[in-house]
């Protein structure tokens, strides 16, 4: 294999898991793209088709799949560790948070200083010695982002850490993980189901199918950054997708109606 | 509070004891000199324990052999130091054995499945048929005695662990292989700490339980410790020196729970504070 300038290869001929009445079910299929180094690479798609998976692929969770996955030319679970952020905080309470950082860092991370630089750089300085139960839920996420960052990967893979969180919290922590991603150079994977946000981020949107998911739209975001979360580019350039895509985006906006439904549902029941 | 309830404890223990003595509330006198006997006051526990942790009776040898310094000591001493230097080795070797028997059977379904059984069947044995076939198989001697409690303590080490090893939870544990961490990093940094509180239980219940049954198969058949001094104050009727052995052990006891488990149960759950 020749060196490549990709930070990850992803050629997924299929995924099957074994369904509860012994029949197979197909989770991605045909899934191929590649995410040059440095880029900051969004992927969406409906609930349920298959963006968890890939990600427990690229990780090395899940090594039972046809296809190839490289990252930075090596396969997954070879080469430096990744980065890795999920939708729960997922801290050990046992530890303190700059314990909880250095847990996951390599030597060479922690004889730098590492885990308390990046606290500091997300604001922690005064709680490093805390434990994560004392913590609001942003200030969990803010941990669990110095973590991913802490050996400095060559990939972050980020399963759409910031959701059940306020707007004015979850702006904040995507301004730090932007600051991040700068201040690194790193490449990042962000998996998100809300179109919003991931034009808001990424310098690329990967739209997936339902279920078996494959890739339907690749698009880049063309707008300069600082990007606003409610400017009005990313509501424009949000709209003209939804306008020249109706067909390939409409899953997409029923699960996301779907979700505000059920939502009304429970207000309602509550009530 | 405490010392107050402590005192007021032994105030009407020193009553009732001065009461069954008085000519003013039992008129034989037969009946109140076995009544001294059989019902000493504090005084008289305490001149016993006075006593037998400053003197030799014979009954015992008490050389102690520690750290390759040997020397010999008083009944008291000697005898708690048997008592607790088997309860100790049951212990350590109980929790080692019922922690990870119960991390296997909580992880490993078929394991459990198949083992359920046994567990139960060592959970109902009755310590006392444990202690006499032990002390049969392996002869009277100290071994015995550790095995027979190890048996005793083992199944309800595991059950407990079990317990917690089929709670942990899948979450922290994918954050340790995502990010990679090493086979031991993962067992001490995320997955034991899950199993602490499990332990603690198991510890708490198991220093409980263990002293008692020591005690038993003291009593059955080894020649020291503090259940054979009971052993022997029973035969000869000496209530003075088993209250003296009783409290003095009680005492032992509760400076281990204050001054060792307490603390290690304080560092254990730091964090939920």
């Amino acid at each position: 294999m020749t060196p490549s300038m990709n930070a990850l290869e992803v050629d997924i001929q299929r995924k099957v898991f074994a369904s509860p009445d012994g029949g197979e079910f197909l989770a991605l299929s045909q899934l191929r793209f590649s995410v040059p180094r440095g880029q900051f690479c969004c992927i969406i798609g409906p609930s349920g088709s298959g963006k968890t998976t890939f990600l427990n692929i690229v990780s090395g969770l899940d090594t039972g799949f046809e296809g190839d996955v490289r990252i930075a030319g090596q396969p997954p679970g070879a080469g430096p560790r990744l980065g890795y952020m999920f939708q729960s905080p997922r801290l050990m309470p046992w530890l303190t948070v700059e314990q909880n950082v250095a847990l996951v860092a390599t030597h060479r991370a922690v004889a730098q200083g590492m885990p308390r630089k990046l606290l500091e750089q997300v604001g922690l300085a005064a709680s490093v010695d805390a434990y994560p139960n004392r913590l609001s839920g942003g200030m969990q996420r803010r941990v669990a982002l110095a973590r991913a960052f802490v050996n400095e990967p060559p990939l972050l893979l980020l399963d759409e850490p910031f959701v059940s969180l306020d707007t004015p919290v979850a702006n904040r922590l995507r301004d730090l993980l932007l600051d991040q991603w700068r201040a690194r150079s790193a490449t990042i994977v962000f998996v998100t189901h809300d179109l919003r946000e991931a034009i808001q981020l990424g310098d690329r949107v990967v739209f997936m199918s339902a279920t078996p998911g494959r890739v339907v739209l690749d698009v880049p975001v063309p707008l300069d950054r600082p990007r606003l979360a409610e400017g009005p580019e990313v509501e424009k350039f949000r709209e003209q997708l939804l306008r020249e895509h109706p067909a390939l985006l409409a899953g997409l906006e029923a699960s996301r109606l779907a979700e505000g439904e059920s939502v009304k549902r429970v207000a309602v029941g509550g009530a | 509070m405490r010392l107050a309830s402590f005192i007021a404890l032994i105030a009407v223990w020193h009553v009732a004891a001065w009461a069954m003595t008085s000519e003013l509330f039992v008129d034989d006198q037969y009946q109140r000199v076995r009544n001294a006997i059989y019902f000493p006051s504090p005084v008289a526990v305490a001149q016993a324990i006075w006593h037998a942790a400053t003197h030799s009776s014979g009954l015992t040898r008490n050389d102690i052999n520690l750290l390759g310094f040997s020397f010999t000591t008083s009944d008291l001493i000697f005898n708690i130091y048997q008592t607790l230097r088997r309860a100790v080795v049951a212990f350590v070797f109980s929790m080692i054995l019922g922690g990870t028997i119960g991390i296997a059977l909580g992880r490993i379904k078929a394991l459990n499945r198949f083992f359920d059984g046994w567990v139960l069947l060592g959970l109902n044995m009755p310590a006392l048929v444990v202690g006499i076939l032990c002390y049969i198989w392996l002869g009277l001697n100290d071994l015995a005695l550790i095995v027979a409690v190890i048996i005793n303590k083992v199944p309800l080490v595991a059950v407990t662990t079990r317990e917690g090893a089929s709670a942990v939870q899948p979450d922290l544990l994918h954050v340790a292989r995502a990010f990679r961490l090493s086979r031991w990093q993962t067992l001490r940094r995320v997955f034991l700490p899950q199993l602490y509180p499990y332990f603690m239980v198991a510890a708490r219940n198991g220093i409980a339980l263990i002293w008692k049954i020591v005690l038993v198969y003291e009593l059955l058949g080894r020649s020291n410790g503090v259940g054979f001094m009971l052993a022997n104050s029973f035969s000869m009727l000496d209530v003075d020196l088993l209250l003296a052995y009783a409290f003095s052990f009680i005492c032992v006891v509760m400076l281990i729970e204050g001054f060792i488990v307490r603390p290690l149960e304080r560092r254990a759950t730091k964090w939920r504070m």
